[in-house]
């Protein structure tokens, strides 16, 4: 079915505070989880990692009440989506997934490492994954992205030279030292705001 | 040639900062948004399956032993583009407040009654013409805590996924007539009146289905024109 042209588009509004039972339940509600924070596949090749963080308000406290989505390519920088013309990856990872933030603040994610995906141009971006962020008291949500602090391709990342080098680090998850676990907080305000693109 | 959707369709949202809500004091950015080019990553999105959503997902009135109380309604519409096409297989999710309003949701503690026949949590897939239906019952307004004697106006939540990651969409659906509406801070931090009114569904009485229950349209529009597969240069 088609209409005549919509005059605009339908406005967001806030996810609200009370969204965990239709979108995050995890076994908490009588209703199941469409998505998880988990979105490895029994078949998926590349490297398991773990992104962790927690996610801070305006006065730096934590916000127990967001809803985190994240979207991204295979290990070999493939999307699971047709519309992404090249090979679709060989295996059923789906590249998306989706938590609600603890008491704490605090989420995690784990997925695999991302491979690199062209620009437009066909210039290599470094390795990274979308990140949108809902709350309550956020009237529409925010789009950054997850880099990975031992790519040396971030050096040449198209996206990445368009921040200012002083808030690059708000967009870099730090790996532990001992396991694959990456971690980055998000900051709505503050010092260390985190970088929201305009997309 | 890519996927475009233009920044200007974002007019319609509301800003970020909104005074009279005061939740956004604390949580809107301070700092200017980044300008990016639109690559893959924004441009494409998520493919389910028929495992996202189950027969019946879309009916909010049987899914425990008994009928939920309340008046029982179809909401119904299509997903569009901005060109009028429709949005074939997107996933539509959507939450709610019983017919008290009052949410299942453990934070919320006003004095309405929980119904153990409702749940408040729906989910359905477009078909081919970018169509779904939703069986539930109105939901009721309800006091928050923004300013003295506020009061939301009956709303359900929506959550759509579209084309792609950038045209992804977290919306509530009012409806007409609501005395509320001049007093919600966040149905008005939505400025433009017309874009407001994209935010309303309208009563449908040609479906509305008799002795059973009456029926709104809610038409929901998502960023994209120009909707022609990518090529890739790479």
């Amino acid at each position: 079915m088609s209409q005549q042209r919509p005059d605009g588009i339908t406005p967001s509004q806030t996810v609200g505070p009370y969204f965990k039972y239709g979108l995050t339940p995890n076994g908490e509600y009588a209703w199941n989880d469409a998505f998880t924070n988990n979105l490895i596949t029994p078949d998926v090749s590349g490297e398991r990692i773990r992104v962790e963080g927690i996610v801070y308000d305006g006065d730096g406290v934590p916000v127990p009440d967001c809803m985190l989505e994240i979207w991204q390519a295979d290990a070999q920088g493939r999307f699971s989506d047709p519309q992404d013309a090249r090979a679709l990856p060989n295996s059923s990872f789906k590249g998306f997934g989706r938590v609600g933030t603890d008491a704490k603040g605090g989420y995690c994610f784990d997925t695999i490492k991302p491979g690199p995906v062209p620009d437009p141009d066909g210039t290599p971006q470094a390795p990274h994954i979308l990140l949108a962020v809902y709350a309550r008291g956020m009237l529409l949500h925010l789009y950054t992205r997850i880099y990975f602090d031992d790519e040396a391709a971030n050096a040449a990342d198209p996206v990445l030279a368009l921040v200012p080098a002083d808030r690059r680090a708000t967009l870099i998850a730090r790996k532990a030292a001992s396991n694959p676990t990456y971690a980055l907080d998000i900051h709505l305000q503050g010092d260390n705001e985190t970088v929201f693109f305009d997309v | 040639m890519n996927f475009v959707y233009p920044l200007a369709s974002n007019a319609s949202h509301p800003p970020r900062l909104s005074l009279g809500y005061r939740s956004t004091i604390k949580r809107a950015p301070q700092k200017p948004l980044i300008p990016i080019r639109q690559t893959l990553s924004e441009l494409t999105g998520p493919v389910y399956g028929h495992e996202t959503v189950r027969e019946n997902d879309n009916d909010l009135t049987i899914q425990h032993k008994g009928e939920p109380l309340g008046e029982r309604i179809i909401v119904h519409g299509h997903v569009f583009d901005e060109d009028g096409r429709g949005v074939p297989n997107a996933l539509v999710e959507l939450w709610q407040a019983n017919a008290c309003g009052r949410y299942v949701h453990v934070v919320d503690q006003h004095p309405a009654p929980l119904d153990p026949n409702f749940t408040g949590a729906g989910r359905a897939r477009t078909d081919a013409s970018g169509y779904y239906r939703f069986v539930t019952v109105k939901p009721g307004a309800y006091p928050w805590g923004n300013h003295h004697n506020a009061w939301r106006p009956a709303h359900i939540h929506f959550s759509v996924f579209g084309h792609a990651f950038i045209s992804r969409l977290v919306t509530q659906m009012y409806f007409p007539g609501d005395p509320l509406f001049p007093f919600d801070p966040i149905f008005n931090a939505v400025t433009d009146e017309k874009a407001r009114a994209r935010m309303i569904s309208s009563f449908d009485l040609e479906n509305t289905q008799p002795e059973w229950a009456l029926c709104y349209r809610f038409n929901i529009v998502l960023r994209g024109r120009n909707a022609t597969p990518m090529e890739n240069k790479s």
